[in-house]
């Protein structure tokens, strides 16, 4: 039930794919594999799946040796992005696919193949569309048929292939819901592909985040929220400003008069700073602890504000409560101080 | 088809247009196909019937269901051999592959006829080889099959390849996932999404097979009763000055090719999207 | 449980679809029997003579003038196949009335007919007591039998390449344009000339090329209607056909690589045309 990646390699015509891929699945996770197109997590989806070979490393399912294994036999139900069903098969012999191809032997009877297809149906909320064609039916109704075939020769690892990608939003967000509590019914072991991080982030147990074929960080949504690995990982999770700072004797300066923050880990030289818009605090100019900007412009979104700040040449954006922003009489032009409530500091490259 | 869409025009010139493009039509395409049927008819059903009846007529259109029916096959599982390696891997020289199968469209039938003749024939590479084994290709089935088979190898190949492109391997990648083995995969889930693409190549390639003149007629020798196919049979009754039963011939041809049409429309009607991938100017 | 490394050979890429060889294997090996061969055969003969020897036999006044027959016939043919086509393409696409669909489906009649078939009945028609021909005596023009007889069956057999590489192309043609024409002032034919002409002109001539590389090695229509006169009705087939006869097995694949060299240079001409109007009006 478990999935092991160990320094996995793959390459596309001299473009590296993935490098030193070691990830784990555990058992009854549902694992997410985040990153921005191209960065690999697709191939490595398939790799798992068998449909690409890697050049180097190792994969063991559920504690065996995989890589030399063919998709069939590997146990793994794979979902496409495009769900990849049969055009001209009806919705129940869509599901029941992976059956009636077993060989003689293992071949359930027609009977018990009908009552399987008839329960997966009903697991999906499908249940009286069996007699339809993949055309009559709407993305997100394609997408369930989907899975239920993948589901159908019980397989003890789950993957899919941005599982909502070509989904409208609502319907988007109406899947989610519904894949988590299938997730939990089911209790597979599900390793899913997406690059939209809300998705990541709310439906997993654990993320994977990948970039260029390397993995920059794997943890819970919380924990890779809160203390980001990597540059990467700050900017590409949530929104994020970065600002120039310069590390001298363990201590980061941000510009030329802002903060001064702990930074020991790093050499001296150039560094970037990080700070998320909802992390600023807004106080009156003449406040000793805040550093100035001057406000730009702003917008009111429902109950939060949003300002673009110009500090020492950089552009801030802070998201800041209504409230705040009516005390203090922000509007364009005037100037305020900033105070960072958490900042990270990362390498320059 | 675009709804009717004008530049303006009155309906005077609109309509002298279209009686303008109906004439020409009549004239080039119409007429012809109109007087086989009447010059096959011209003395009546009974002499239709007796021409039709002649011994070597009927082994002319014997010969002719013959050799397609071996050079269609042969070709269709070629196309399909063809389009399931050039479409569903990446193979490289895929440009160089479809260009050879190109290659018998650009050539003339003489010559398609006349390549045989220089390998087979009694002159040729192998004619000595095959004199001694007393093997006869030239002027016999197998030349006419072979010449057959150049002249129509492209038509299921052209259907299938850019179909099967177009369709990607998504289905069949789910085929494999799901269990289902290489033969399994190809019978249950390719073939039932390139029916309608397979039918109207081999369509088109029947109807080449047993329309061709060019390339059979180099390469049959003409001798009467044994090795001409129905166009060559109509050829010799019509030097023969034998005009109704070379009609009479031409006529079963000629219907051959309305049915090939109709069929033809039926499934670009019906089935117009996924062939119109396939409909590169010829 | 051991894990082992598993370091796979580059050389053999993976592919989860099976077949790929055997086909492969298949594909090549038919086509190199088929087409490769005999055509490697044609250029081994043609080759085995000589430059003298095949100047020689290219240059003589019959093989010049089956050339032109040939080559001149099936151009003067394409290009009025061009203008009827394109009258015959704007009809079908743009007018609806009672038997389009039939008389569409009847463009496709040259592809599908036999050419012996569309050959005898085009002899026929135009003989001198045929249908058109006996119309057309009285007048002291003469058809069959004369190079004006060949002329018409390429008119017959060209006739479906312009239309039908025409009218995708003008099908998909942006009617906002031509309104905007309208709008701007311009009457119907300037519209037509300025607006819609260009963009089908690629595809007009495309149309015409495929035509012309047909026409010039077309046999079975041409062979009744033509009268086969040296120097004046032979068309470069016959003149193949007729080496073959007399076993001159060299003599005709000379002739037929210079038809092949000259159907090769319309191909090239079509993917140049086609190319060019990809690049000037996005495909």
């Amino acid at each position: 039930m478990s999935v092991e990646l160990r320094d996995v390699g793959k390459r596309f015509n001299g473009t590296v794919a993935l490098e030193d891929v070691t990830l784990e699945a555990r058992p009854r996770e549902l694992l997410a594999l985040l990153g921005p197109s191209g960065s690999g997590k697709t191939t490595l989806l398939r790799v798992i799946a068998g449909l690409e070979r890697p050049e180097r490393g190792t994969l063991l399912i559920s504690g065996k040796e995989a890589l030399t294994l063919p998709p069939r036999e590997r146990g793994i139900g794979f979902v496409f992005q495009h769900y990849a069903l049969f055009r001209h098969l009806t919705v129940a012999d869509n599901v029941a696919f992976g059956l009636v191809v077993r060989p003689r032997t293992r071949r359930p009877s027609r009977a018990a193949i009908a009552d399987r297809v008839r329960e997966l149906l009903s697991l999906v909320q499908l249940g009286d569309f069996g007699d339809r064609f993949p055309a009559q039916l709407s993305g997100g109704q394609r997408q369930r048929v989907a899975l239920a075939r993948a589901l159908a020769v019980e397989p003890s690892v789950l993957l899919l292939d941005e599982p909502f990608g070509a989904l409208d939003a609502k319907v988007r967000v109406e899947l989610r819901h519904w894949l988590r509590g299938l997730h939990e019914r089911l209790g597979l072991t599900t390793v899913f592909v997406t690059h939209d991080q809300e998705e990541a982030l709310e439906l997993a147990d654990r993320v994977a985040i990948l970039n260029a074929g390397r993995i920059e960080q794997v943890g819970p949504p919380g924990q890779v929220y809160d203390r980001p690995a990597s540059g990467f990982v700050m900017e590409f999770l949530g929104e994020v400003n970065r600002l120039p700072c310069r590390v001298s004797g363990g201590k980061a300066h941000v510009g030329q008069c802002g903060p001064i923050v702990e930074a020991s880990h790093l050499p001296d030289g150039c560094a970037r700073a990080y700070v998320r818009p909802h992390e600023i605090k807004l106080l009156p100019a003449d406040d000793p602890a805040g550093f100035p900007a001057r406000v730009r412009s702003l917008s009111i979104i429902g109950p939060r504000t949003r300002l673009h700040l110009e500090q020492e040449d950089s552009i801030i954006e802070a998201d800041v409560d209504r409230a705040v922003v009516d005390a203090l009489g922000v509007a364009p032009g005037l100037v305020v101080g900033t105070q960072f409530l958490s900042v990270r500091i990362y390498p320059s490259s | 088809m675009a709804a009717e869409r004008s530049l303006g025009e009155s309906r005077i010139a609109r309509l002298l247009l279209i009686l303008a493009a109906l004439a020409l039509l009549a004239l080039l395409l119409v007429l012809p196909l109109v007087l086989v049927f009447s010059e096959a008819l011209a003395k009546g059903l009974a002499a239709y019937r007796a021409a039709l009846g002649a011994p070597d007529t009927l082994a002319s259109i014997r010969l002719t269901l013959l050799v397609a029916a071996i050079a269609v096959p042969a070709n269709t599982l070629f196309g399909i051999a063809a389009a399931w390696c050039i479409a569903k891997f990446d193979v490289p020289g895929k440009s160089l592959l479809t260009t050879i199968v190109d290659l018998p469209l650009s050539v003339s039938p003489v010559i398609s006829g006349m390549v045989f003749v220089l390998i087979f024939g009694a002159q040729g590479w192998f004619g000595p080889w095959l004199a001694s084994h007393g093997i006869r290709v030239v002027f016999a089935l197998p030349g006419l099959v072979l010449a057959t088979i150049f002249v129509t190898l492209p038509f299921v190949a052209r259907q299938l390849i850019p179909l099967m492109q177009h369709q990607g391997r998504d289905e069949e990648e789910a085929a494999i996932v799901l269990g289902a083995g290489g033969l399994q995969t190809f019978l249950r889930v390719t073939l039932p999404n390139i029916r309608w693409g397979l039918l109207y190549g081999v369509l088109l390639c029947n109807a080449r097979a047993m329309g061709e003149f060019g390339a059979v007629s180099v390469i049959s020798g003409h001798i009467r009763g044994a090795t001409n196919t129905m166009p060559l049979q109509v050829e010799i009754l019509y030097n023969e000055y034998n005009i109704v039963a070379a009609f009479a011939v031409a006529s079963l041809l000629a219907f051959l090719a309305l049915v090939t049409l109709t069929v033809k429309r039926l499934l670009e009607w019906r089935y117009g999207r996924e062939l119109a991938l396939t409909q590169s100017a010829t | 449980m051991t894990i082992a490394e598993t370091i796979l050979p580059r050389a053999q890429p993976y592919r989860v679809l099976p077949g790929f060889g055997p086909t492969l294997g298949l594909t090549v090996f038919f086509l190199s029997l088929i087409v490769i061969a005999p055509l490697g055969a044609l250029f081994a003969k043609a080759s085995g003579l000589g430059p003298r020897e095949i100047a020689a036999l290219l240059l003589t006044p019959r093989v010049a003038a089956a050339f032109r027959v040939s080559f001149g016939i099936a151009f003067a043919a394409a290009v009025v196949n061009g203008f009827i086509g394109l009258l015959v393409a704007w009809v079908l696409v743009r007018y609806e009335f009672p038997g389009r669909r039939l008389l569409d489906a009847m463009v496709d009649l040259p592809f599908a007919l036999p050419t012996a078939v569309a050959g005898i009945a085009l002899a026929s028609l135009y003989a001198d007591t045929g249908w058109v021909g006996g119309l057309l005596a009285p007048l002291g023009i003469d058809v069959a039998f004369t190079p004006l007889g060949i002329y018409v069956a390429l008119l017959f057999i060209g006739l479906p390449y312009v239309i039908r590489t025409v009218q995708p192309v003008l099908a998909d043609l942006e009617p906002e344009a031509e309104d905007a024409a309208l709008t701007l002032g311009a009457s119907g034919s300037q519209t037509f000339r300025r607006v819609v002409v260009p963009p089908l002109l690629p595809a007009v001539l495309t149309g015409i090329a495929l035509a012309f590389a047909r026409g010039v090695g077309e046999y079975g229509s041409v062979i009744f209607i033509a009268g086969n006169m040296p120097g004046v009705s032979e068309i470069v087939p016959l003149l193949i056909v007729v080496r073959l006869e007399q076993f001159d097995y060299a003599g005709a694949s000379v002739l037929a690589v210079a038809m092949l060299v000259a159907s090769f240079a319309g191909l090239l001409l079509v993917n140049l045309l086609q190319a060019w109007s990809r690049r000037r009006h996005g495909g």
